[in-house]
Formats: structure tokens, C-alpha cells, sequence
């Protein structure tokens, strides 16, 4: 079984259909990039994976014994209050409470795991710096950092460089693969960065309020959907 | 100055002593919520609910019920109300921030007006509105503290939920924390503690007590668990100290404790500028 796979997913955004009948696997290991123009239901559809809208039919099922809390959610930085009075490691060690149930504490190992996540995204310096008094791109490795101590399986990642330069975008996709390629997370993405597609994609979802291509971004550069998104996006 | 002789002879006076109590425990609880609040933009909020408050002890008082069992359910119910206003602010008809307006000021006129049919405008009024310590009966104050300690462990024991709910909503809700039920536990405590802190702090004034503190330490630090330790110490000693000035030069509690705070505030914000 899949580790997830939507089956005949349809969503409502503000009473106009946003998605209608989306079908999908996503498999162990995939890093899949969800490519589609502004309004297409890209947004909505990490929505409903995430739990944060209800499907109006279809379902969403997990495979492999993914639970939903164990999904890390990296959001779009213009969701977080960037002023907001908090440590790195504060915010960064968040991310294992959802793990946790009803016990309100953090222990040895949850700040241990913090570390480790720390570690792995080379932020560890950050550590007792200030949230935010960091750059844009430091903000975006706590904010990762965070979802790896929520997951060991998946990750979603919304639009991940907007804002960023791409110096800085491009060393961020380069630590996303790293945790696609070293640790196997599965990496679930919505990306206009076409670089990030060229490079790390293993499958493409491409989405015009329904599925207009699933498959390997092998098999998507070759059709003619593929080659005119990617084109018409490098030549902008 | 005033000697220290006049500040033992207030001191030794029971009913500042309970007022000090219940003072104490209320700044406790408004300045650890505040800190959430303040960064979840809902400021405003507490401020509508104390003018709730104030409209629901009028109604009690004409009734002649006990002001805290009638006014407790009522700001709960609004808070409720408000709070999911403000979560559909972007769709629904009425804005949050005017919803907060339309009910301050109903609630406001309601309240004067019961008061002045029922008992006219008098004392009583001013010391609703600006607050008194005179008004905390025996039962009061056991009634306070007893909710105030409620409040304080369910903050402690939600702490890193309400941080994490406070800094990212969505991620908290996609990790599968129960967001909504925090956002109502937030309501419910700051209910309470706006309508255990109204009769000492006055209608007006209270939301100062939520707002000032916070602002304050974020002045100053910049992590969220030294923000909050900090807010606490500034808002008890902010109160005692507001408390103490009222009671010797004789101006209302509730005004003598803002302005203290707008002092302190001042003084970090001139603090936060100088170590940047």
C-alpha cells in the first residue's frame, strides 16, 4: 500500500470547487512536486492532506502506518508572525508535541530530537538566537527543523522560497533533497521555482482544478501539458 | 513622603489585605494570558468582554443575584462569540474589530442603563467603572482565588500547547493538536480572569491589565518563556505597587495600577532601545 493515496478527492473553497475528483498515490521515498498556475487548488489540496479542510467527497487514505499527526508541515512564511518573541530552539522543539498526547512536558528526548533536527539543517548556532532576529532564510530552516521533529515520513512543504533570494532558494531545495535522499522522507511539495523541478523531482501532480498529469517528471517533459508549463515558466 | 508608619496602618487593614490577595493572583493570570493575546491580536478582545462583564454585574445587581455566578457564564458565552468572529473575520459580514466595538458599547449602554433605573447613578457606578477595593465581599474573594489557582495550573499545564498554538496556528492544527479547543480553554481562563479582576480594576481599565504587562516585557526579551516570567513580575509588582499609591494619595485602584504600568512600560521600551 501507498504511504498515502487520494481517491476521488473533491474540495470546496469558499463554495466554488476547487478540486474535483483528484486521484493520486504517493509511495515511500517519492519527493512529489505539485505544479499548476495561481487558483488551481494546489493551496487546497495540502489542505485537505494536512487536515486543516474536509474533503465535500473522496477520501484520503494513509498508508504504511502513517498516522496524521505524524505529518510535518513546513506552511508558507507569510502565515507566521516574523516579530514574534520566541527562541529557535523554543520554536524548533514545538514540533515534537504533537507526538506527545496528553502529556503536557517536554523531556530529555524530545529536546534531544530538537538537537538532532538542528543538527541535520546546520542551525545548530541558531540555537539560543532569537526568531526574530534571524533572515528570511534562517526563519525557513527553524520552521523545517520544526517539521522534522513532527515527522520521520513525510513532509509537506507550501511554496517554501517565496520571499527568498535565490541564492538562499536554492540552498534551501538542496536541504530538502538531502532529507528526501539521506533520511527517506517523503517530500510532498507546491513549488513555481521550475529549478526545483528539474532538479529534485521524482513525480510531478500537475493540477487545473482536476488532474491534468501524474506520473515521473521523466514521463511529464515529454508530454505536451509539460513541455509548455516548463517552457512558458523559463522564458518569463 | 509618606512614612512608613502610614504604609504599616494600611497594611494592617484586612480588607486591602484580601484585595492584595485576590490583586495578586488576578495580575498573575491576566499577564501569562496576555502574552498570548497580545500575540494573537486579540487585545481588543478582553476589552469587550470586561464591558460584557460590567453589563451582566448591573443586570445581577438589579436582581439581586451573585455578580460573579451570573457575570462568569455570560463573558464566557461572549468571549465564544467573539472568537469565532474573529476566526471568520474574512468572510463573514461584520469584521472582528467592529464586532468587539458594537458589543463594547451595547454592552457599555445596557449596564449604565439597568444601573442608573435600578439604584441611579451613584458611587457605586464610578467604582465599577474605574475600580475599588471596597467592593470584595468574604465570599468574593474566596470565589477568586479559587478560580485564579484554576487558571494559573491550566496555564502551566498548557504552556507549550499555548505556545505552539500562539506562533503557528496551522502547523499546531496539522500536527493534530486540537486547536479549537485551546482557542476556547484561552476563553474561558481569560473570561475568568476579566470578570475576577473587573471589580478591583473597574469596566474601563481591566484589559490594561492583559495588555500592559506583555507588551512591556517584549520590550525587553526576546524569548517566549522569559517574555512570559517577565510579564508576570512586572504585572504583580505593577499591581502592588498601583494599589499602595491609590490607597495613600486616595485615587481610584484601577487608574493608580494603569498608570503605573504606563510607567514601567515606558521605562522598558527606552531600556529595549538602548540595548539594540
Amino acid at each position: 500500500m501507498s504511504l498515502l493515496s487520494c481517491k476521488n478527492l473533491s474540495m470546496s473553497y469558499d463554495n466554488n470547487n476547487a478540486l474535483t475528483d483528484i486521484s493520486f498515490d504517493v509511495d515511500n521515498g517519492d519527493y512529489l512536486c505539485i505544479v499548476g498556475e495561481n487558483g488551481s487548488g494546489k493551496s487546497t489540496l495540502l489542505k485537505g492532506l494536512l487536515g486543516l479542510m474536509s474533503p465535500i467527497s473522496g477520501e484520503i487514505l494513509f498508508g504504511d502506518n502513517l498516522k496524521p499527526n505524524e505529518i510535518g508541515y513546513l506552511p508558507q512564511q507569510q502565515s507566521i508572525n516574523r516579530s514574534f518573541p520566541a527562541s529557535c530552539f523554543e520554536v524548533v522543539l514545538s514540533g515534537t508535541l504533537s507526538k506527545k498526547g496528553l502529556i503536557p512536558f517536554y523531556n530529555k528526548h524530545d529536546k534531544a530530537r530538537a538537537l538532532d533536527a538542528m543538527q541535520k539543517l546546520n542551525i545548530l548556532s541558531l540555537k539560543n538566537k532569537s526568531y526574530k532576529q534571524l533572515s528570511g532564510g534562517q526563519q525557513q530552516r527553524v520552521l523545517l527543523a520544526r517539521a522534522l521533529c513532527a515527522t520521520d515520513k513525510l513532509l509537506i512543504v507550501d511554496e517554501p522560497t517565496t520571499g527568498l533570494d535565490p541564492l538562499i532558494s536554492s540552498e534551501f531545495y538542496k536541504l530538502i533533497h538531502k532529507l528526501n535522499k539521506l533520511y527517506g522522507i517523503t517530500i510532498i511539495m507546491t513549488s513555481h521555482d521550475i529549478n526545483s523541478l528539474t532538479k529534485y523531482a521524482t513525480k510531478i501532480l500537475h493540477l487545473k482544478n482536476n488532474v491534468q498529469f501524474i506520473g515521473t517528471y521523466d514521463e511529464y517533459k515529454n508530454t505536451e501539458i509539460g513541455k509548455t508549463f516548463l517552457g512558458g515558466i523559463s522564458h518569463v | 513622603m509618606f512614612s512608613m508608619s502610614a504604609l504599616l496602618g494600611l497594611l494592617s487593614q484586612k480588607f486591602i489585605l484580601r484585595a492584595m490577595l485576590v490583586g495578586v493572583l488576578v495580575s498573575l493570570c491576566a499577564s501569562l494570558l496576555g502574552v498570548s493575546l497580545v500575540l494573537k491580536r486579540y487585545s481588543m478582545i478582553g476589552d469587550g468582554l470586561s464591558h460584557v462583564g460590567f453589563a451582566s454585574l448591573a443586570i445581577s445587581m438589579a436582581l439581586g443575584w451573585a455578580p460573579l455566578l451570573v457575570s462568569i457564564p455570560v463573558v464566557v458565552i461572549s468571549a465564544f462569540f467573539l472568537l469565532r468572529i474573529n476566526n471568520q473575520s474574512n468572510d463573514s459580514a461584520i469584521k472582528g474589530d467592529s464586532a468587539i466595538a458594537l458589543i463594547s458599547s451595547s454592552a457599555l449602554a445596557l449596564g449604565i442603563m439597568i444601573t442608573s433605573l435600578t439604584k441611579g447613578m451613584n458611587s457605586d457606578v464610578i467604582s465599577y467603572m474605574f475600580g475599588s477595593i471596597l467592593t470584595l465581599s468574604q465570599s468574593d474573594v474566596i470565589v477568586s482565588i479559587v478560580l485564579s489557582l484554576i487558571v494559573l495550573v491550566l496555564f502551566i499545564v498548557f504552556y507549550n500547547k499555548i505556545f505552539t498554538v500562539t506562533f503557528d496556528e496551522n502547523f499546531a492544527k496539522a500536527t493534530g493538536t486540537n486547536v479549537s479547543l485551546l482557542n476556547s480553554l484561552l476563553a474561558i481562563l481569560t473570561s475568568i480572569t476579566i470578570v475576577i479582576g473587573m471589580r478591583i480594576m473597574g469596566t474601563l481599565l481591566i484589559s490594561s491589565l492583559i495588555i500592559f504587562p506583555s507588551l512591556s516585557s517584549m520590550r525587553i526579551f526576546k524569548k517566549f518563556k522569559h517574555v512570559v516570567i517577565s510579564s508576570s513580575i512586572i504585572s504583580v509588582f505593577c499591581f502592588l505597587l498601583g494599589l499602595i499609591l491609590s490607597c495613600l494619595i486616595e485615587i481610584p485602584t484601577g487608574a493608580s495600577i494603569v498608570v503605573t504600568n504606563l510607567t514601567v512600560f515606558i521605562i522598558c521600551h527606552i531600556i529595549g532601545k538602548t540595548i539594540k
